[in-house]
């Protein structure tokens, strides 16, 4: 018993001499769909700097940011990835917990795929036969009418008599609030007596639950086996778990253009967002290794058009963008407010 | 006996052929119960064998070849004046040399040909960035080579990789294959002349994560949950015992120790995410401990392991028979010799085997620990209790979702680990209940 109560005590010293000390390694935290391409920055940092390599968190962009504008101090994280721009209500939030400083650096562009196996029919679809085959409520004969269509070919003749089976990313994933908000919001627009209907911007969010639309969770290699083992399903993720998978799966095209890197990165590709990361200025003199950790990031050997994010399936943003996001990063402005 | 119909019939005397026949027909029927009741437990055992055989076969299946690793057997040469100019074999100066450099030249010097610069990239991606940190670190350990001509076994990259185990068929259009017809080209002139090997994946069991399949190691992972556990065995068996003891053995019985005794079953079966969310606000938030540690995650995970263990000690401190401790009382012994050398040495095997389940549960466990950070990318294997960490299932978590197609083997790999560790663990849990059991 004696050893053991020397044993507690010993913890509790060093749990007390632990929260004690500075910290001297960055953390990141924020979205898990910009953690692929942190990580891999990270890494390169970490072997290539005598700094520690950073320790990144995947938390969600709302997670992260939340973590972000907790506040100024050791305890708080210093960088928080997003897959979307940081909203006025945190930066409100920020403000309020005296995080002021506050730079934004767009990092590139991901797509988002609705992909299916390559044993099935390669399909090309507009973006309101999206809104159709996946909307919780349609109009039909100038009402809105819950969504009647279980198969392709009743949205559209041209399309093939299959079921409608989609499998998504849950409500909680950046990937859907993308989703949606480029797709469904999109389609709603062209759908012709939408509008008149009350059916636009956040209202045409709201997909069907009737069983077509499925939720499969936030892992996209599941997505990726599960197309894989039905050939009538679709699947809807980022677009570098189609560039790992093209062997598997095929890449729906649409509005007629394939989702590919040279078509992400020109903008045809429709369903496109943009990722960002967010820096706390006030951190950047007390946590050792932070400006260091942007150059690396900003420099063309990672997010470049031939660097290794773009390896990792990032699509770069044009030369111009980089160079600003870039001079930000190195000055540390605060562009957000 | 009263007198019922049945007994009745009985009295009026049947035919002896009859009851004869009664009786005989009962026993049929109660030997085809047990025969029918033995099927079905029969039939529970097959269809648990098969689940865990399916499963296993699945794991190994698909995890085994992550045990190995394609390597290229490079020869570089180290000149002096790319390393060192200055020849004063400064160590900041040649960790900051461009080994890069070297390591491509020499995967020119192979394929003198490849002269377009989209050709060049290409070349250059068949091995992993690792082999300019291999090379980089072997002239640290030992300057004295520059100048030489090395011969170095450099991980090849992971498509490539995967290429060679087959999880990439070449029959696939060049278009949707991550390794092209002229990677595959080299890669046989490589052959020809018998400079890719494959070995044995050292790198998985030694290093910690890495965003390149061929790079990441469970190593971290590995020490994470070491450090967790620790943290928790020296936090829960403790305080469990003294709990089991003092409720058994001293603890009046009234309302309070009844609503005590309550609230720890009860304990026992709160989801696990609850745990890390009290981590987050007492350990985090109030106390200020530093995010990402095993010392934070042991301490969530021993709230959560200690009921487990309370009632495990409980039960097998009932279970010591009473004689033992009247005839220790009998002999003169306090309460406390009692206890200390009589029940408890007795009790310890099923405390044991309670405490060993109630850490394998915690070593598996995920949720608690996504609210304290320690679901993060952490590259640095852990020094201490207060380094950032993660633990094993979150590293089959991490990977699992990691869009290399690499990582799916290495997925199973990981659980194919923590499923060893669980096996190690539950083996010493039957060891020490073997050799501490006392029959009486």
């Amino acid at each position: 018993m004696i050893k053991k109560t020397l044993a507690l005590a010993a913890i509790a010293t060093v749990a007390v001499a632990g929260s004690a000390d500075a910290r001297d390694q960055i953390r990141i935290v924020g979205s898990s769909t910009v953690y692929p391409f942190a990580t891999t920055v990270a890494e390169q940092f970490g072997k290539t700097t005598d700094f520690k390599t950073p320790v990144i968190e995947s938390t969600g962009s709302g997670g992260g940011l939340k973590l972000f504008c907790a506040g100024v101090g050791i305890e708080h994280p210093d960088v928080t990835n997003a897959s979307r721009a940081i909203k006025s209500s945190e930066i409100e939030t920020c403000k309020k917990n005296g995080v002021t400083n506050i730079t934004e650096v767009k990092i590139g562009y991901d797509g988002i795929v609705v992909a299916n196996s390559k044993a099935g029919p390669r399909m090309e679809l507009t973006l309101d036969q999206l809104f159709l085959a996946l909307a919780k409520q349609v109009p039909q004969g100038g009402k809105l009418v819950d969504n009647p269509y279980a198969n392709w070919n009743e949205i559209d003749s041209s399309l093939p008599n299959a079921k409608i089976e989609v499998l998504g990313p849950p409500p909680t994933s950046g990937t859907r609030d993308a989703f949606v908000e480029l797709a469904m919001e999109g389609g709603c627009k062209k759908v012709e007596g939408a509008k008149d209907l009350g059916l636009e911007k956040k209202a045409c969010h709201a997909i069907r639950e009737d069983g077509a639309f499925v939720e499969a969770g936030e892992n996209d290699v599941l997505i990726v086996r599960k197309l894989e083992a039905n050939p009538n399903a679709f699947g809807i993720f980022g677009y570098s778990f189609l560039d790992q998978n093209l062997d598997k799966v095929q890449g729906t095209l649409v509005t007629g253009v394939e989702p590919t890197f040279e078509n992400i990165a020109s903008g045809d590709y429709p369903i496109s967002r943009s990722l960002y990361f967010y820096v706390k200025g006030a951190h950047a003199g007390t946590i050792p290794g932070i400006k260091e950790y942007l150059a690396e990031f900003t420099s063309e050997k990672a997010w470049g058009p031939e660097g290794y994010l773009a390896d990792k399936g990032l699509v770069p943003m044009p030369d111009a963008e980089r160079e600003q996001y870039r001079a930000d990063a190195a000055n540390l402005t605060t562009n957000v407010e | 006996m009263s007198d019922t119909a049945g007994t009745g019939t009985v009295k009026t005397g049947l035919p002896r052929k009859n009851i004869n026949e009664v009786v005989s027909a009962g026993i049929r029927r109660r030997y085809a119960a047990e025969r029918r009741f033995r099927a079905y437990g029969l039939a529970a055992i097959g269809f648990a064998i098969f689940a865990l055989t399916t499963l296993l076969v699945t794991i190994v299946g698909t995890g085994y070849s992550a045990f190995t690793q394609t390597m290229l057997e490079l020869e570089i040469t180290l000149y002096p004046q790319d390393i060192d100019p200055e020849g004063n074999r400064d160590p900041k100066v040649l960790s900051t040399a461009n080994y890069q450099a070297l390591v491509r030249q020499s995967l020119r010097d192979l394929f003198p040909e490849v002269t377009t610069r989209q050709e060049r990239r290409r070349l250059n991606g068949l091995v992993s960035d690792g082999a300019t940190f291999q090379v980089r670190r072997a002239v640290l350990d030992d300057p004295s080579i520059i100048g030489q001509r090395i011969s170095i076994l450099v991980p090849m990259s992971d498509d490539i990789d995967q290429f060679m185990k087959g999880h990439i068929s070449a029959e696939v259009p060049e278009s949707d294959r991550r390794v092209s017809d002229q990677e595959i080209a080299w890669l046989e002139r490589l052959q020809d002349r018998n400079l890719v090997h494959r070995t044995f994946n050292w790198t998985f069991f030694t290093s910690g994560d890495s965003r390149e399949p061929e790079l990441a190691g469970i190593w971290g992972a590995l020490v994470g949950s070491l450090l967790t556990m620790s943290v928790t065995l020296a936090l829960a068996f403790p305080l469990a015992v003294a709990t089991a003891i003092y409720l058994e053995e001293f603890a009046p019985k009234n309302r309070w120790t009844d609503l005590i005794e309550v609230n720890i079953n009860n304990l026992a079966a709160v989801p696990s995410i609850v745990f890390g969310l009290l981590g987050l606000a007492v350990f985090l938030n109030f106390f200020g401990l530093p995010r990402s540690a095993p010392l934070v995650g042991g301490m969530v995970l021993a709230l959560m392991t200690l009921p487990t263990i309370i009632i495990a000690a409980r039960a097998s401190i009932k279970a010591v028979p009473p004689w033992i401790r009247e005839a220790a009382l009998g002999l003169g012994a306090s309460r406390m010799q009692v206890v200390f050398q009589h029940t408890l040495p007795l009790a310890m095997p099923g405390i044991l085997t309670g405490t060993i389940i109630g850490m394998a549960q915690a070593l598996g466990e995920t949720a608690p620990l996504l609210m304290i950070g320690m679901i993060a990318f952490i590259v640095d294997i852990p020094q201490g209790v207060t380094d950032p960490a993660t633990v094993l299932p979150v590293q089959v978590f991490l990977w699992s979702d990691a869009p290399e197609r690499a990582f799916v083997e290495r997925t199973s790999a990981a659980i194919m680990v923590l499923l060893s560790f669980l096996i190690v663990m539950n083996a010493f849990a039957i060891y020490l209940r073997k050799r501490f059991e006392r029959r009486w």
